[in-house]
């Protein structure tokens, strides 16, 4: 068997032991295997659609990415597997406890602080929902990380500073992120309210290109042969944040895709692609 | 039908996840309502996280318990006793926790209770724990020293003898005391509360030395030689035999001998302290030598063999050392007339002779007939410890 050559964005130091374990695990499986680290996804959806990687450890910005660019090129592009805890994700807009805004409709014109401009969860999806409510603010970015589509938390927590600081009106988040800001007593819970819930969205996958190495069937069915109750992968799942991984499915992007194209997020770099 | 929780108004940031956890603990499938303006937010985020899969149904939510991180966990034992043999992979744990599959493991070699168990070792540590002493208050620094000052040379002599040995005396064991599995709890808090022990006697043995003196005594290659040899001994048993029953058991004639013939008070009682102490180290190391003996007789041959065999590897150093020798005579007389150095060499001789009857019964404690254990006595090395 070929080596599958996986790609994955280093948004974190803690990405070098994750995907050495996952190493350890498929080699141990007798499925030969490597991974390359990127600085930022879109040069590893470029790398993808070159053929340097046979899949992605795509942000769901990457996957609607590589599907477009795929298209683009005639090639079509399939997210195989996720974990439990991608899906059915919501963002919240969080308001000081003592605001005068009350309803959505209160934050028209008003500054509203998100994450990094390429984050699906604290800035896109946010925005969107906010659009589709007909509010329009001044958007203030908190871009920690830019190219890594938020998944450092950084941003989201500078955005959450910003409202207690008043120097914006309200700050968009990850729901979970609700509850670990309260652990880290960035604030207490009775500091902010919640304004708006999103809709349930999905998030990372991992994506493949048509034409890819036959490994690639043998790697999704070891990943969703993981069991939490193994303890020889449990520290892995731990480290990435899942219990389970779950097959692929696409029905939960719709949010982010008519952000993206309201903004035109992707124009500039789609340009680029031939 | 589902078991009901009702949150209330408490939020999952205000620690209504415990009713919830505890909720799903009874029962594999639970059904959530609450009345916290964030419950919707962070009842579905949390789930998630823990891998619960939730519904929402209504203005409640249907939980399914997701998988459990304690499948595969395994006891540590019981509190109340240790196990024969305790597995490297149940690490640092208290005895009888219920360790997480998958922890990490130690590869600790001290880990069979016929290698290192005595039964008296909660007994012994609770002892020892009761009977910590301050070195500051129960020692009477101030008391007269009125003796000659080649006396008080000679208790210097003898001061820096103990610190050197009881140097080793806390590092031995301290060695061992890095590999011992953790299991064995007592066994690790006894040997620590030593290590402490020893610790003491060479802080009170230097404050006794430098009561007079500026410089301490005389350091011999032959002393020093002796004791490294406790250093090259890699089995528990051994090193312990050698250095508790046999050196420490000797010691405790030293001390007792100090505290009988010392000129000053200071120094009587600081012998009394210490010797009070070692005789829980003697107790410890005999007990759970006694009982590996027990388990396992071959045990006895390996000990006799090493004895023999530091014999042979000391057999080109002086034993102990002339200065030494001396000092504990004169310390004994107490001043230079004949009949108090005959007195003190007296006094030395009949250390000596209680030295080794202590040795003879501790080896006959261990099984040894007593031709043999005179034998083995006499090949102790002449430097006590």
């Amino acid at each position: 068997m070929t080596q599958l050559v996986l790609g994955a964005v280093a948004y974190d130091a803690k990405v070098v032991p994750i995907w050495d374990g996952f190493l350890a695990y498929f080699e141990s499986h007798g499925l030969p295997f490597d991974f390359v680290l990127f600085t930022n996804y879109e040069r590893q959806v470029e790398a993808h659609l070159r053929g340097e990687i046979d899949v992605a450890w795509n942000s769901p910005l990457a996957w609607l990415e590589t599907e477009r660019a795929a298209r683009r090129k005639g090639r079509t592009a399939e997210a195989i597997a996720m974990r439990d805890t991608d899906r059915d994700l919501t963002s919240v807009v969080l308001v000081r406890a003592n605001s005068d805004v009350h309803e959505v409709r209160h934050l028209h014109g008003r500054r509203i602080g998100v994450g990094a401009a390429d984050s699906p969860q604290a800035t896109l999806i946010p925005l969107e929902v906010l659009a589709q409510a007909g509010v329009q603010g001044t958007v203030v970015r908190h871009d920690v990380l830019l190219g890594k589509h938020g998944d450092h938390v950084g941003g989201e927590r500078e955005a959450v500073k910003s409202l207690l600081a008043g120097a914006v009106d309200a700050a968009c988040i990850l729901d979970a992120n609700r509850l670990t800001f309260v652990r880290e007593m960035v604030y207490v819970p009775s500091a902010v309210r919640v304004l708006v819930q999103t809709p349930a969205y999905d998030h990372c996958n991992f994506t493949v290109l048509d034409g890819g190495p036959p490994s690639i069937a043998r790697f999704r069915e070891l990943l969703l042969a993981m069991s939490y109750e193994d303890a020889r992968v449990r520290p892995l799942l731990d480290m990435e944040g899942l219990k389970a991984w779950l097959p692929g499915r696409t029905t939960g992007y719709a949010l982010l895709e008519r952000a993206i194209e309201r903004f035109g997020t992707l124009d500039a770099w789609l340009a680029k692609q031939r | 039908m589902s078991d009901v929780v009702d949150l209330g108004d408490l939020g999952l940031d205000e620690g209504a996840h415990l009713l919830v956890k505890r909720a799903l603990a009874a029962a594999p499938a639970i059904v959530v309502r609450g009345s916290s303006p964030t419950l919707a937010v962070d009842l579905p985020a949390w789930a998630r996280a823990q891998g619960h899969r939730l519904e929402a149904r209504g203005d409640a939510y249907e939980l399914a318990r997701g998988p459990d991180r304690w499948a595969g966990a395994e006891r540590a034992g019981t509190i109340a006793a240790p196990v024969e043999a305790a597995p490297a992979r149940w690490g640092l744990a208290a005895r009888g926790a219920l360790v997480e599959a998958g922890a990490p493991s130690l590869d600790l070699s001290l880990a069979t209770r016929a290698e290192v168990w005595a039964d008296e070792a909660a007994r012994l540590y609770a002892q020892a724990a009761a009977a910590q002493w301050d070195p500051a208050t129960a020692i009477p620094w101030d008391a007269p020293i009125d003796h000659p000052p080649e006396v008080e040379d000679a208790i210097v002599q003898v001061m820096t003898y103990l610190i050197e040995n009881e140097t080793a005396a806390l590092l031995v064991p301290a060695r061992f005391l890095a590999r011992l599995h953790p299991h064995f709890r007592e066994v690790m808090q006894l040997l620590a509360i030593q290590g402490a022990d020893e610790a003491r006697h060479i802080e009170v043995f230097t404050r006794r030395a430098r009561l007079r003196r500026d410089v301490l005594g005389l350091s011999t290659a032959g002393g020093q030689a002796s004791l490294a040899s406790l250093f090259d001994e890699p089995e528990f048993a051994i090193a312990s035999f050698l250095l508790s029953v046999l050196g420490e058991g000797s010691f405790l004639s030293l001390l007792w001998f100090l505290h009988e013939h010392a000129p000053d008070a200071c120094t009587r009682e600081l012998a009394r302290f210490a010797a009070q102490d070692e005789a829980r180290h003697v107790a410890f190391g005999l007990a759970h030598l006694q009982r590996h003996v027990g388990e396992e007789p071959a045990l006895r041959e390996r000990l006799a063999a090493a004895i023999e065999r530091r014999y042979t590897a000391l057999a080109h150093t002086a034993g102990l050392n002339a200065e030494v020798f001396d000092a504990l005579l004169l310390l004994a007389a107490g001043g230079w007339e004949p009949a108090a150095l005959r007195a003190g060499h007296a006094a030395v001789l009949a250390l000596q002779q209680a030295m080794d009857d202590g040795r003879r019964q501790r080896l006959v404690r261990l099984g040894f007939a007593p031709e043999r254990a005179a034998s083995l006595s006499a090949l102790h090395t002449r430097n006590f410890m």
